[in-house]
């Protein structure tokens, strides 16, 4: 009798919506897609400042488009969600030790968020808006 | 050639990914701010011009979209692979491409400011 090893089924394209953990995975994954689409932005928005205020100021006024504001609150769901996945797993991807111990992972994550809101309201003061 | 380009790789997409967790949301907000009208101080034309018109101006902006379009590309390999998309090695070039063109148009506009 011939053997016949098991071969998991797995489809290669649609296999993350078998169970929420792939999900996440996979959402945490497509996160980049809308920061590259954001940073694309960004580069359209050096142009236009290159270009002149003419220009400049029409790209604003592209922004606030319907579009453009949809656009952008896709992007500012994704990039929080960027943002809350990325932290979670600093302590998995930069352990300290301290001594003979591991600085817990929660103060690690908690350092991080902590230094992302003293940054945001520092962007915000120097932007003007606080 | 080193042995491996892997570490570099894989470094710039880590850096990328952590400046775009702390900067990208509020950089959004920002953005946000002046598409509802209320343009915020940093983003009148007038003041813009004169931050990127600085070399320090220059390289912040420069940072945040060369890092962000380096992890883009480079999660975006990944994951195109994780949708069952194969030929990995033309993803390569595709994505790290696009994030090549995007970073050197922005030097050359920073540099025409």
């Amino acid at each position: 009798m011939s053997r016949r090893p098991y071969v998991r089924e797995m489809p290669t394209t649609h296999w993350f919506l078998r169970q929420p953990r792939y999900l996440r995975y996979m959402a945490r994954e497509v996160t980049c897609v809308f920061i590259g689409a954001y940073a694309v932005l960004l580069v359209i928005a050096l142009a236009r400042l290159a270009e002149g205020r003419e220009a400049y100021e029409g790209f604003l006024r592209a922004l606030g488009s319907t579009a453009g504001i949809a656009f952008q609150v896709v992007v500012l769901a994704f990039a929080l969600y960027h943002t809350v996945s990325w932290f979670s797993v600093t302590p998995k991807a930069m352990p300290i030790q301290r001594g003979e111990e591991f600085v817990p992972g929660g103060v690690i994550i908690g350092a991080h968020y902590a230094g992302w809101i003293a940054l945001s309201i520092v962007v915000l003061v120097l932007a003007g808006v606080l | 050639m080193p042995k491996s380009n892997k570490p570099i790789v894989w470094g710039l997409f880590a850096a990328g990914g952590t400046v775009t967790a702390f900067i990208t949301p509020v950089l959004v907000v920002l953005t946000l701010l002046a598409a509802a009208g209320h343009v915020p101080d940093l983003l009148t034309y007038d003041r813009l011009h004169a931050f990127a018109a600085h070399w320090i101006g220059k390289a912040v902006l420069f940072g945040i979209v060369f890092l962000s379009l380096w992890h883009a590309a480079h999660r975006l390999r990944i994951t195109l692979h994780d949708f069952g998309i194969r030929g990995d090695a033309l993803v390569a070039v595709v994505v790290y491409l696009f994030a090549a063109a995007g970073s050197v148009a922005s030097a050359v506009t920073l540099l025409r400011i």
